[in-house]
């Protein structure tokens, strides 16, 4: 797509938004609609939009395919490790009120964290997904 | 129904993000926001995305049947029926004595607040009530897209070690 100008320059304007979009759906989930999962997949479809119109091998320079695995590991990594975390604090697992000063600071913490860890996984599933079907 | 009866399969999956959409919509108008927002972004965006994809890999038209099967027609009609009759037992639309209703869901509605501190009830369900769920589900996710990986992943490097030999 490389001599589409206007679909270089309007994905070149509006990816910056949707990834900014995914970050405010994850970490705005507790107050409004969203969550990890969604803002996974946006995030990943933003990455997703900047490789169709510029070219796998773009996106590849940006987010790696090693990356991308570390991130998707990291990601469910992240998750049980806040279940491991509270077990160590004297709770049982997955039990966040454990974690903060107060049980309700506690599950503020653990559950940003756990749905930053489905975020994570979710995104670099989706593009590794993607980088999978496009490699063929 | 029209995307089941399309040969061309590009049509098809343009249909099925129609219909994802459309769904979504209707989770909006039930008030259920997180649904509608994950089938927005992952029915409409990321799967009609991939099977684009995969068309893109395979070819865009559905090679013709010759012979329709009785059988098939018959165990689909069957299952069909045997889930209506399923629907029966279920309980009235939004009825609040319902056991789905009555069981977890008043003390979700009532303590989250004070238990949780997060408004989104959605949320305090999601990952903490029920933080195993949700760590399955991502083990899930984690597991399925290593396995496309393992699957697809790994024909171009063979293919790319055929040809450097």
């Amino acid at each position: 797509m490389h001599h589409h100008i206007i679909v270089r320059i309007s994905t070149r304007i509006l990816v910056p938004f949707i990834l900014l979009f995914a970050l405010y759906v994850q970490f705005h989930g507790d107050f409004g609609p969203g969550g990890g999962f969604q803002a996974g997949v946006i995030f990943g479809a933003g990455c997703i939009l900047y490789g169709l119109v510029y070219g796998v091998d773009a996106l590849m320079r940006v987010v790696p395919l090693s990356v991308v695995r570390a991130i998707a590991a990291g990601g469910v990594l992240l998750y049980a490790s806040v279940g491991v975390a509270s077990l160590f604090a004297g709770g049982n697992y997955l039990d966040y009120n454990v974690l903060g000063a107060t049980p309700v600071g506690g599950q503020h913490l653990g559950i940003m964290l756990v749905e930053l860890g489905v975020g994570m996984t979710v995104a670099a599933v989706v593009i590794s997904l993607y980088y999978s079907f496009t490699n063929r | 129904m029209a995307a089941t009866r399309q040969r061309n399969l590009f049509a098809a999956v343009m249909l099925f993000g129609i219909y994802s959409l459309l769904s979504a919509a209707l989770f909006v108008t039930l008030d259920a926001v997180d649904v509608a927002f994950t089938e927005a972004a992952v029915g409409a965006g990321i799967a009609t995305i991939l099977m684009l994809a995969t068309l893109a890999i395979t070819s865009a038209r559905q090679k013709p049947v010759e012979k329709r099967s009785l059988t098939a027609l018959l165990a689909a009609i069957a299952t069909g029926l045997v889930l209506i009759y399923g629907t029966w037992d279920l309980p009235r639309f939004g009825d609040p004595w319902a056991p789905a209703n009555r069981h977890v869901v008043p003390r979700y509605i009532n303590k989250s607040g004070e238990e949780i501190g997060i408004p989104n009830i959605v949320t305090s369900v999601l990952a903490s009530y029920r933080g195993y769920d949700t760590l399955g589900e991502v083990t899930v996710i984690f597991t399925a897209g290593i396995g496309v990986m393992v699957l697809i992943g790994r024909t171009r490097r063979r293919r790319r070690e055929d040809d450097g030999e």
